[in-house]
């Protein structure tokens, strides 16, 4: 029976099994219906593969193994169960981290294990090694950035392209050293490995640090899409089908995510990640001034229209993240409901700091998926709306996207809340969003300004429906 | 088997493996986009299987080592991953 159990044959069909139970898995996580039987299945196609795994007679000593897998499941466990909902993106971006990380190292032991590695194994470890090492640091730079341990600004050094290019040059040189090893650079395979390695991490470092804060869904996703190729091209390093397909599933499905994130922007990739948008933008687009003046509102006399109101839209951005207004939200909207108004919750594709971050911390207050709505389901209706509320979102309501040609933002997908008949709009200041851009919906005949803490600024209109 | 003849066939599982992730997942509905990538990320760490091998396998001592820190790094992406994910499916309901 164990002979069975370790046979060739039977571990292969385990592994062919483990992706099957993956593939359905990633199917059914694409509906909100079949979601968590889907993350389910996935992870029992997860636990099959490392049983059969650990049941293979080429694994000889089960010390080392043990500690480090038990070590990385108290670490996992804890880490998931003690984040708070509104630190999902750091985590998310640390998680992808770790995979890359482990990609590289596996790479790396192979490497350096006597059993000479075939000409095609060489050239796998050095992609591993590459896109994982960039996959590592990139991702500590998101890590870092979302939590806000370093700058959200843009980083961009002086002649960044240079570097880069300079580095990946560098990086070819070394990866032909590593396949060919002919010796001409002086220096053994091993070190030149360690020097991959090194500049790798770097290059990760230079991918991610010049995007700002309002990019990084695209980034997060694009980055997962990495860790997915890492594994991949593991796969190729240890002759393994469940690692090839399982990364290549994994690579697809983060590049359609970074596909949609740079559509909802309107950018080409390369203008995310080579743009260093939010610096170069304070040059005036030509449009001239802008006309009109900021009408603030007090929460009072918001209370007496949203008392009116028949309908409403709640458009969330990363405000509401920063002041944890999600709940009071929630209050407000059944509040509304009960009041005989319909509300609905419109969510621009990159609001927040990763893809559908707002959605996330709406689930977590406990409003219903069906009243998410997307921008191109609400937009045609905006004429009917009587009131929209813009809680702590800028970029992706500006206007000018639409009508001022000079804006570096014009021709993203927006949400057109200023064709509302009221829009208030819930700030903390008149600072500029992300993007450093102006924003003339402030100034349309139609906005009023709600100045203070989001989450305050509600409380208050909850309780002055509760009066 | 011959290494060319496991190239190409190693090959045509990757060709045909991204062409079925880009069918699986070409519509995904914007409220599910977190989960989608934390659930996707912890797939990737698949790696933890080369992981294994390196880690319990008959290696050198650094070879091990190494092998042992890749295991640490998967196994956090593994369990993480999938918890975390599930953390937040649970919360989508319909009302």
């Amino acid at each position: 029976m164990i002979s069975f159990l370790q046979s060739p044959i039977f571990v292969n069909l385990a592994y062919i099994f483990a992706s099957i139970l993956f593939i359905f898995g990633l199917k059914m996580l694409s509906s909100p219906e079949t979601a968590q039987r889907g993350n389910l299945v996935s992870a029992s196609g997860m636990l099959i593969a490392i049983l059969v795994t650990l049941a293979q007679n080429e694994i000889i000593a089960y010390e080392y193994l043990l500690i480090a897998l038990i070590g990385g499941i108290i670490v996992g466990v804890l880490a998931s169960s003690l984040v708070k909902m509104t630190s999902m993106p750091e985590l998310v971006a640390l998680f992808n981290g770790f995979g890359g990380i482990a990609s590289l190292l596996v790479g790396v032991a192979e490497f350096i294990n006597p059993s000479s590695a075939t000409l095609i194994q060489l050239v796998a470890i050095s992609f591993t090694v590459l896109i994982g090492g960039i996959t590592f640091s990139g991702s500590l730079i998101a890590f870092g950035k979302l939590s806000e341990i370093i700058s959200g600004k843009p980083l961009i050094l002086f002649g960044q392209r240079f570097v880069l290019s300079t580095l990946l040059l560098i990086s070819l040189i070394l990866i032909l050293e590593l396949i060919l090893a002919t010796g001409i650079l002086g220096i053994s395979g091993e070190t030149a490995l360690f020097v991959l390695i090194g500049v790798t991490l770097i290059l990760g470092v230079l991918l991610t640090a010049p995007i700002g804060g309002a990019d990084m869904p695209v980034v997060i996703a694009l980055l997962n899409s990495y860790s997915g190729l890492a594994a991949s091209s593991a796969g190729f390093v240890i002759n393994n089908n469940v690692l090839i397909v399982a990364g290549a599933l994994v690579g697809a499905s983060g590049l359609i995510l970074t596909n949609i994130m740079c559509k909802a922007m309107n950018r080409s990739l390369s203008n995310v990640l080579f743009g260093g948008f939010g610096s170069a933008s304070s040059a005036t687009g030509g449009s001239g001034q802008i006309q009109g003046e900021v009408k603030p509102i007090t929460a009072e006399d918001a209370y007496l229209i949203l008392e009116a109101a028949n309908s409403v839209l709640v458009v969330p951005g990363y405000g509401m993240a920063v002041s944890q207004a999600q709940h009071v939200v929630r209050e407000l909207g059944e509040l509304l409901e009960d009041n005989g108004c319909e509300v609905k919750y419109a969510i621009h594709p990159v609001a927040g700091r990763m893809p559908g971050h707002m959605n996330v911390l709406l689930a977590e207050a406990n409003v219903s998926y069906d009243v998410l709505a997307e921008p191109d389901d609400v937009n045609p209706l905006m004429d009917t709306v009587d009131v929209c509320i813009v809680i702590g979102a800028n970029d992706v309501v500006n206007p000018d996207a639409r009508e001022n040609e000079g804006s570096p933002i014009y021709g993203m997908p927006v949400i057109e809340v200023d064709r509302a008949k009221t829009v208030f709009i819930l700030k903390r200041s008149m600072a500029a969003g992300f993007a450093g851009i102006d924003n003339p919906l402030f100034l349309k005949e139609n906005s009023r300004m709600l100045f203070g803490d989001a989450k305050e600024s509600i409380s208050t209109l909850v309780s002055e429906f509760k009066t | 088997m011959e290494s060319q003849a496991l190239l190409v066939l190693l090959l045509f599982v990757l060709v045909l493996s991204i062409f079925l992730g880009f069918e699986l997942i070409n519509k995904v509905p914007s409220t599910l986009h977190t989960p989608l990538m934390s659930g996707a990320n912890a797939i990737s760490g698949i790696t933890i299987v080369g992981a294994l091998l390196a880690s319990g396998g008959d290696g050198t001592l650094s070879s091990i080592l190494v092998g042992t820190f890749a295991v640490f790094f998967a196994s956090i992406n593994v369990v993480g991953g999938y918890l975390v994910t599930n953390r937040m499916l649970k919360m989508f309901k319909k009302k």
